[in-house]
């Protein structure tokens, strides 16, 4: 599955009007399939509102970057501002979505992103108030860790970033809605099973039955 | 009131030991020149507090101070970009405090705004709740946070007057909340210009709040720093 099918999918979710932070790497790539006549005022935690793509070369400006320090160009329209009004945003429950990446998800809607002890030291920076007030969070990620291990874990095994608040997982096999009892497997990727989904998902898929009798009939 | 001194004389007031807070974002809206002071000029012993460590890669602005070993201890919210840094922790060089950035960000505010603490919900079922005190307001728990202050802070803005106003352009991001929370507050600028030629109401930091007045790099030599910066590591 390419990498920009979780870009494409994430993309859908996109509403009219919406404030959206997006994370580092594939969640900050959905922006590029917005999809013609939504509007979507994209935020930068270290401070614009409604920013647009890359500059050209000789056209940047020092102080125009994204959170990861690329250069970013702001919209008509748009706002820059310092970061304690940025996190009021944030924690403020002003901004309606945010996609970010994962380690781990569980099904009690759990997300560890920030840490893995011993091996993997870089701070929550963000993360932590994002997961906490955006109204929606939406968890982008590759269905399994590079030995294919699940990222969908009964709970999760690493230090959370938050407990019990993710609303969807995208994954390149599969989307689940995150509910109060659980798990449930909304779409799956072209090609894919709901078998493999389930053999591939550490977690409880609740409505695992009614995809088995899709796939028979 | 203000005083404008050079980037040289700045630096003498950054003592070994001393607390410095580090205005930007990972390398954007940094105090260019004066990070290259104190590197040069070898202080040690620091705690340097910023929200997130230098450009990624590091060694570039307070990754030059992380390859010198000036530093001791790191207030923060991501040490991620720089791998320097993060070796420097690993080895027990550098004593590390996080908090979250939102969180980062209001303990200093507090720090400036004559605060006792920060009481914030980010972070509760995490580990984080080992790293504040915990207390029920409503009968919601939140966390408590002490603020943060430092004996000097070196900030960046666009322009000051000689009364220290400062005018920023583009993100300002954490220079106006520190610019209130040190003893000594030094302003880099890529100008200074005359007394009214910032109005009134284009003031992000008023000069109540600002101790000295550097020159930094001009807006210019800044636009090609960042650019041959950012196309070298394919960001334009």
């Amino acid at each position: 599955m390419p990498r920009n099918y979780i870009a494409r999918r994430i993309a859908q979710e996109f509403k009219d009007g919406m404030y959206v932070n997006l994370g580092i790497g594939i969640p900050t790539e959905s922006a590029n399939y917005i999809p013609a006549g939504t509007q979507v005022f994209l935020q930068t935690e270290n401070g614009g509102l409604m920013f647009g793509p890359k500059p050209k070369r000789g056209e940047s400006n020092p102080d125009i970057a994204n959170a990861g320090a690329e250069p970013i160009t702001m919209m008509a329209g748009g706002a820059v501002f310092d970061v304690a009004t940025s996190f009021a945003m944030i924690r403020g429950g002003h901004i309606d979505m945010t996609v970010v990446g994962a380690l781990e998800v569980d099904e009690g809607g759990s997300i560890a992103s920030w840490k893995i002890p011993g091996k993997l030291l870089t701070g929550m920076g963000g993360a932590m108030d994002l997961l906490y007030g955006c109204k929606r969070v939406i968890v982008a990620m590759t269905h399994t860790d590079k030995h294919g291990n699940p990222k969908i874990r009964k709970k999760c095994t690493l230090p959370l970033t938050a407990a019990g608040v993710v609303d969807m997982i995208i994954t390149d096999k599969a989307v689940f809605r995150v509910a109060e009892a659980g798990l449930y497997l909304e779409e799956l990727a072209p090609g894919i099973t709901a078998a493999e989904v389930e053999r591939l998902t550490e977690g409880t898929i609740m409505n695992i039955i009614e995809w088995e009798h899709i796939e028979i009939t | 009131m203000a005083v404008q001194i050079t980037t040289q004389e700045a630096v003498k007031k950054i003592i070994d030991k001393s607390s410095v807070m580090i205005g930007g974002f990972l390398g954007a809206a940094v105090p260019l020149k004066m990070i290259d002071e104190i590197a040069a000029a070898g202080i040690k012993d620091l705690t340097v507090i910023s929200i997130g460590a230098g450009y990624r890669g590091g060694g570039v602005d307070i990754g030059k101070m992380v390859l010198n070993k000036q530093i001791i201890k790191y207030v923060t919210s991501h040490v991620g970009t720089d791998p320097n840094l993060i070796k420097q922790i690993v080895n027990e060089e550098v004593e590390l405090e996080l908090s979250p950035m939102g969180t980062f960000v209001e303990r200093v505010r507090a720090g400036g705004a004559g605060l006792g603490a920060v009481v914030t919900p980010v972070g509760m079922g995490t580990e984080v709740e080992a790293m504040a005190e915990k207390i029920i307001v409503d009968g919601k728990p939140y966390l408590l946070f002490k603020p943060i202050r430092a004996d000097v802070a070196v900030i960046k803005a666009y322009r000051s007057d000689p009364l220290g106003n400062l005018q920023y352009q583009g993100m300002s991001n954490t220079n106006p909340v520190m610019a209130t929370a040190a003893d000594i507050v030094i302003a880099e600028v890529d100008e200074i210009v005359g007394v009214g030629e910032i109005a009134c109401e284009q003031v992000g930091t008023p000069g109540i709040f600002v101790d000295y007045i550097v020159r930094g790099h001009s807006y210019e030599e800044r636009k090609n720093i960042y650019e041959e910066l950012w196309i070298a590591t394919n960001k334009l």
